[in-house]
């Protein structure tokens, strides 16, 4: 799933918004309220806000939990960086945690690092499954970066599940 | 606390709202505490309130299942509407939690 986006197609950008918060899971309803509003004017479907507030609240949650180890220090900061162009939205949710060694492994489904926290590990499961794409990088002790891309106003689920 | 009932041998638990990491370290330390001090077998998860969940709620429910089903214990939920019944699907959970209206 780590694929690399050819931008020379892309159009262009049409808003962006750029947020900075601490590192405590207080703060995951926090950004999923935020790009809930980022959207809002591109008339998402119930469907896909659900799907952009899972995946984002996926990504912030590693991001405290497993990025930054839930320490609560208040120097931890979780980057969310949203790009609309056009009726894509791209939302990129950056930590300078501790990073992971093997991002495949990671990415399996039920593979969790913390068995002990009651942790699922369907988190990137879920992201995958609710966006259209996912693009993700991490460096042991710099840090993770989750970039994750949806076209607002399509919705391939609705009709198929009901 | 009303969220949390013991009726018989079942532990009744009305999830709130917003089903994220940050709510589910208390909803879980708490369901164990009424699972260890009220000897339940069993735990209903009630949905009806619930309108977002993301995986931390698997959580919740695969680790609530551990404890009880060594003393052959059952999990259900009830109320579940579409978006939460496929989450709970696309995680596998439908052969483990007994899904009802």
């Amino acid at each position: 799933m780590i694929e690399i986006i050819d931008r020379t197609d892309t159009a262009a950008v049409t808003n962006r918004m750029k947020l900075e918060f601490a590192a405590i899971s207080d703060n995951e309803s926090f950004a999923r309220m935020a790009v809930t509003a980022f959207i809002t004017p591109l008339n998402p479907t119930l469907e896909e806000l659900s799907d952009v507030k899972t995946a984002v609240s996926e990504a912030v949650t590693n991001a405290i939990i497993h990025g930054y180890e839930n320490r609560g220090d208040m120097n931890d900061i979780v980057m969310m960086d949203c790009v609309l162009r056009g009726d894509v939205l791209e939302v990129e949710i950056i930590d300078q945690g501790v990073g992971m060694e093997n991002v495949k492994l990671a990415m399996e489904p039920l593979y969790t690092s913390r068995p002990e926290l009651d942790r699922s590990g369907m988190g990137f499961s879920f992201m995958e499954a609710f966006m259209d794409q996912l693009e993700v990088h991490s460096d042991v002790d710099c840090g993770t970066s989750v970039k994750m891309y949806k076209k607002i106003g399509t919705s391939p689920w609705v009709g198929s599940e009901d | 606390m009303d969220e949390f009932k013991v009726i018989d041998n079942y532990l009744m638990i009305r999830l709130p709202d917003e089903i994220d990491h940050h709510k589910s370290v208390d909803i879980s330390s708490k369901a164990d505490r009424y699972i260890l001090s009220k000897q339940v077998g069993n735990v209903v998860f009630d949905f009806e309130r619930t309108t977002f969940m993301d995986s931390s709620g698997i959580g919740i429910i695969l680790g609530r299942y551990k404890k009880i089903s060594c003393f052959g214990g059952k999990v259900y939920a009830v109320n579940a509407d579409n978006r939460i019944r496929r989450i709970l699907m696309m995680s596998g959970l439908q052969n483990i939690v007994e899904i009802m209206d």
